[in-house]
C-alpha cells in the first residue's frame, strides 16, 4: 500500500465508522434509503475511485477501488457502492458519460437476456433482469445487452420494478423493460469481456467478502476477550483460540485472493484471478461466518447484536454473481484444457 | 487488536529469467522422473543433484560472496525454491543447510565456523541434520534434557534425540543441548552445537515411518565430546537462536506444495474436457493453490524487507498444510481410485504415497496445535 492508498484507507474507515451506525443499518433493512450517507460518500469522492478523471472519476486504480469496496464490506455499508464502481467502469470503458448518483448493473444472472434494438437514432431496451442489486434505489442502470453485437447501455432507473431482497435485506429487484428508450449506448468492443457484468460483479463481491471477514475477525477477537465463563475470558481457552486461528487463516487468504484479483485487473486480463478470488473468498465467508457465530454464542444469534449485519451479507454475497461452484468449474475447465503439465506455469505467469 | 498484515508482493521482472533457467535445469536433470518420485520432493536425498544445484549458484543465494554465497535477493531465492518444489526435485541433501544451518551460522556463528562450513554448503557438498526433539520433548521443545556439560576444551554430551531426519546420511548435525539447568526457567541454559555424527559415543538407530521408509532416526549420545569451537553462538542463547529463524522455516513453498504432483496427475486423469464435477473439484483446489502462493510470496517480501513476520508465517503454514492434506482427500472423493504403491497408474501410486505421508505435513516444523497457539498469541489472546 502506497502513501496515497494509506490516506484513502484512513479516510474511508473514518467516514464509515462515523456514519454507518447500527440505527442506520436497521433503518436500511426496513427499506429506508440512506440518502445522507450516499451524499457524504459521493461528496468525499469515494464512489468512482478507479474511474479516469476524464469521466468524472478520481483517476485511481482498481487497487484503490479495493480499499473502498473492501471497507464497504467491513462496515456492511447499505449502499450500491460496489455496483456504482462496476457500472461506472463499464461506461468509461465504452466512452459513455458517467452520471452522478447511485448506479447498478444488469443482468446479474446469465440466463437473463436483455435486447437492444435501434429505433432511428435511439436505442430501446427490452427484457427482464432479476435480482438487480439496489434496482429501486439507483438513478441509472448500466446494462449489458445484445444489439446485434454485445453492447453497454445506460438506462434511467424508475421503470417497472418488482421489489425483492437478498438474505441481508439488501434490495435485489426485478427490473422489466419493454422498448424503453436508453440514455446512451455503445458497442462493448474489445475492452470488455462478454460476461463483464458477472466478472466485475464477482470481483467486487470478493472484496466485500474479504472486508466482511476482517470485521468478523476483529469483532470475534474483541468478544472472546470480554466474555467471561468459568471465571476467565473465553478467549483464554485453547478450543476458542484454535477457532480464531482458523478464522485468521481464512481472513488472510480471502484478503490476498481478492486484492490479487484487483491488481490483476490493473494489469490486464484478470478472469482467472477473479474466479480464484470469488471461490476463495466465498469459501472463507461460509466457514468464517460459522466460526464467528460459534464463538459469539447465543447473543450473536440475536437481531439485537450487530454480528448478523455482516454474516447475513456474507451468506448472500457468496452466492451472488456466481457461487464458488460456477467459478471453480471455470477454473477447472481452463486448467484442464491447457493440460496437466502447464498447471504450474500458468499459476506463475505474471 | 494485534493483527497480521499480508501485502501483495510483485516479483521483480528479472526473476523470470532466473525462473526459466531453473526450469531448463530441472527439465534436463529430472525430465523423465515419475510423479510418485516427484511427490517425495524435499524428502528426496540426492547428493549429486545437490552438487549440481550448488554449481548453478542456487544454494546460499542470499549469503555474502566471501562465504561462497551469491548475494542475490530473498525473492530470487524464493523463485528457485518454488520451481524446485513444484517440479518435485530431490533437494533434501542441501535443504537444511540452505534454509536453516547456513543462515544460523551467518547470524550467530564465529568467523572461523563461517569460513569452514558456508562455502562447502553453498557448493552443495555438505548435508546437515537437525537435532531438536527428544523422546519426552516434542512440541514442548524447551523441556529438552540432553546435557552438554563443560569439560576442558569442550563439552561432554549425554542424552537422546529423535525424529532426526537424515542423521544417517548427513555430514553434520545442528543440535540443541542443555548446557545449564536453571530451575523453573526451561528456556534458559540451552545452547546450539555443530556435531559430527561420526564422533565416538554417538549411535544412530533407524526409525521407520508407517510406510516402512527410513528417513528419521534416534540419535543417542554417550559421553560424546564436542569441542568448544563447535558451539554456535553464546552459551545459553540457544532458545533465542532457534526461534529467530522460524519465519524462514514456516512460510516457504514447502508448506503448500507437498501434494501438487497429485493435483497434476488428477488433472491429467480428468482429461482436457473434464465433467462438471471434476472441473469444480479441480478448480477449487487451484484457487486455493494460487492464493497460498500469493500469501507465501507476501511473507517472502517481508523477509526481504528485513521484517520478522512470525505470525504471518504461522498463518501460511497452518493454511498451507491444511491444503496439502486436503488434496488426497479431495482426489479420493473425486476419482474413487485405490491408493496403491505398485499400481500401473501414476495417479494411484501418487495418491498412495501422499495418503501415507500427509499426516506428517501438520507435524513437521511445529505441529498445527503449536502454530494455532502462536497465531492466537499474535491476535492478542495469550
Amino acid at each position: 500500500m502506497n502513501d496515497l492508498q494509506a490516506i484513502l484507507a484512513g479516510t474511508v474507515t473514518r467516514l464509515f465508522a462515523a456514519h454507518v451506525t447500527k440505527e442506520l443499518l436497521e433503518s436500511a433493512e426496513k427499506g429506508q434509503w440512506p440518502a445522507a450517507l450516499w451524499q457524504v460518500v459521493q461528496e468525499s469522492g469515494l464512489t468512482l475511485p478507479q474511474i479516469p478523471e476524464a469521466h468524472g472519476g478520481s483517476g485511481g486504480t482498481w487497487q484503490d477501488a479495493y480499499i473502498v469496496v473492501s471497507a464497504a464490506g467491513r462496515f456492511a455499508v447499505p449502499l450500491p457502492l460496489a455496483e456504482t464502481v462496476v457500472g461506472a467502469w463499464l461506461l468509461s470503458q465504452v466512452n459513455l458519460d458517467v452520471p452522478t448518483g447511485p448506479l447498478t448493473v444488469a443482468p446479474v444472472h446469465r440466463a437473463d437476456r436483455l435486447k437492444l434494438t435501434r429505433d432511428g437514432k435511439q436505442w430501446r431496451l427490452t427484457g427482464t433482469a432479476t435480482g438487480v442489486p439496489w434496482g429501486r434505489a439507483s438513478t441509472h442502470v448500466v446494462v449489458a445487452g445484445d444489439g446485434g453485437e454485445p453492447m453497454i447501455a445506460l438506462v434511467a432507473g424508475g421503470g417497472r420494478v418488482k421489489a425483492d431482497e437478498n438474505l441481508a435485506l439488501e434490495p435485489r429487484d426485478t427490473l422489466v423493460w419493454n422498448g424503453t428508450p436508453v440514455v446512451a449506448a455503445a458497442p462493448a468492443g474489445h475492452r470488455l469481456p462478454a460476461d463483464a457484468v458477472q466478472l466485475y460483479g464477482a470481483l467486487v463481491r470478493s472484496a466485500q467478502m474479504a472486508g466482511g471477514l476482517e470485521y468478523l475477525l476483529s469483532q470475534t477477537v474483541r468478544y472472546v476477550g470480554e466474555r467471561k465463563q468459568f471465571g476467565r475470558p473465553i478467549g483464554s481457552f485453547q478450543a476458542i483460540q484454535h477457532q480464531l486461528a482458523l478464522l485468521a487463516g481464512h481472513t488472510a487468504a480471502a484478503g490476498i485472493a481478492a486484492a490479487n484479483a484487483f491488481r490483476a485487473v490493473d494489469k490486464g486480463a484478470a478472469d482467472f484471478e477473479i474466479a480464484v478470488a470469488k471461490v476463495r473468498t466465498g469459501e472463507a465467508a461460509g466457514l468464517g461466518a460459522g466460526i464467528a457465530h460459534q464463538c459469539h454464542g447465543a447473543i450473536g444469534f440475536t437481531y439485537e447484536h450487530s454480528l448478523h449485519f455482516v454474516t447475513r451479507r456474507l451468506w448472500a454475497w457468496r452466492a451472488e454473481f456466481g457461487a464458488e461452484s460456477q467459478w471453480a468449474a471455470e477454473i477447472g475447465r481452463r486448467v484442464a484444457k491447457r493440460g496437466a503439465d502447464t498447471l504450474w506455469s500458468s499459476i506463475t505467469r505474471q | 487488536m494485534a493483527t497480521f498484515h499480508f501485502e501483495l508482493v510483485d516479483l521483480p521482472r528479472e526473476v523470470e529469467t532466473l525462473r526459466a533457467e531453473v526450469r531448463g535445469f530441472l527439465q534436463e536433470n529430472l525430465g523423465g522422473r515419475a510423479p510418485d518420485q516427484r511427490a517425495r520432493s524435499w524428502g528426496g536425498f540426492d547428493r549429486e543433484f545437490s552438487r549440481k544445484v550448488g554449481a548453478r549458484g542456487w544454494i546460499g543465494m542470499t549469503w555474502p560472496k566471501r562465504y561462497g554465497g551469491h548475494e542475490r535477493s530473498a525473492l530470487e531465492r524464493y523463485v528457485v525454491l518454488e520451481e524446485m518444489l513444484a517440479a518435485g526435485a530431490p533437494v533434501s541433501a542441501h535443504w537444511v543447510t540452505d534454509r536453516q544451518s547456513g543462515p544460523l551460522l551467518l547470524r550467530f556463528g564465529t568467523e572461523a565456523q563461517r569460513q569452514r562450513f558456508l562455502p562447502r554448503m553453498a557448493r552443495g557438498e555438505l548435508a546437515f541434520a537437525i537435532g531438536m526433539s527428544e523422546p519426552d520433548s516434542g512440541s514442548d521443545l524447551a523441556s529438552i534434557r540432553t546435557r552438554a556439560e563443560k569439560v576442558p576444551g569442550g563439552y561432554r554430551v549425554n542424552g537422546t534425540k529423535v525424529w532426526t531426519s537424515n542423521a544417517h546420511l548427513s555430514d553434520y548435525m545442528i543440535a540443541l543441548f542443555r548446557t545449564q539447568v536453571v530451575p523453573d526457567k526451561k528456556h534458559e541454559g540451552l545452547s546450539q552445537f555443530l556435531v559430527d555424527p561420526q564422533s565416538p559415543g554417538i549411535s544412530i538407530r533407524a526409525i521407520y515411518d508407517l510406510s516402512g521408509a527410513h528417513h528419521f532416526n534416534e540419535v543417542v549420545f554417550q559421553d560424546v565430546f564436542v569441542p568448544d569451537d563447535m558451539r554456535v553462538g553464546e552459551e545459553g542463547d540457544g532458545w533465542r537462536q532457534v526461534t529467530a529463524e522460524l519465519a524462514f522455516e514456516r512460510s516457504g513453498p514447502e508448506r503448500y506444495l507437498s501434494s501438487i504432483q497429485l493435483l497434476i496427475e488428477t488433472i491429467r486423469e480428468a482429461g482436457t474436457e473434464p465433467d462438471e464435477r471434476a472441473a469444480v473439484a479441480i478448480g477449487r483446489l487451484v484457487a486455493h493453490l494460487t492464493t497460498l502462493r500469493q500469501m507465501s510470496i507476501s511473507v517472502a517480501g517481508m523477509l526481504q524487507a528485513g521484517q520478522s513476520p512470525n505470525l504471518e508465517a504461522a498463518v501460511v503454514k497452518d493454511v498451507g498444510t491444511c491444503f496439502e492434506q486436503e488434496i488426497p482427500e479431495a482426489v479420493h472423493l473425486l476419482m474413487g481410485v485405490e491408493p496403491r504403491l505398485n499400481s500401473g497408474s501414476q495417479l494411484e501410486r501418487t495418491l498412495g504415497y501422499l495418503i501415507e505421508h500427509a499426516p506428517s505435513f501438520s507435524l513437521r516444523g511445529g505441529t498445527r496445535e503449536v502454530l494455532r497457539g502462536i497465531i492466537a498469541r499474535g491476535l492478542g489472546l495469550r
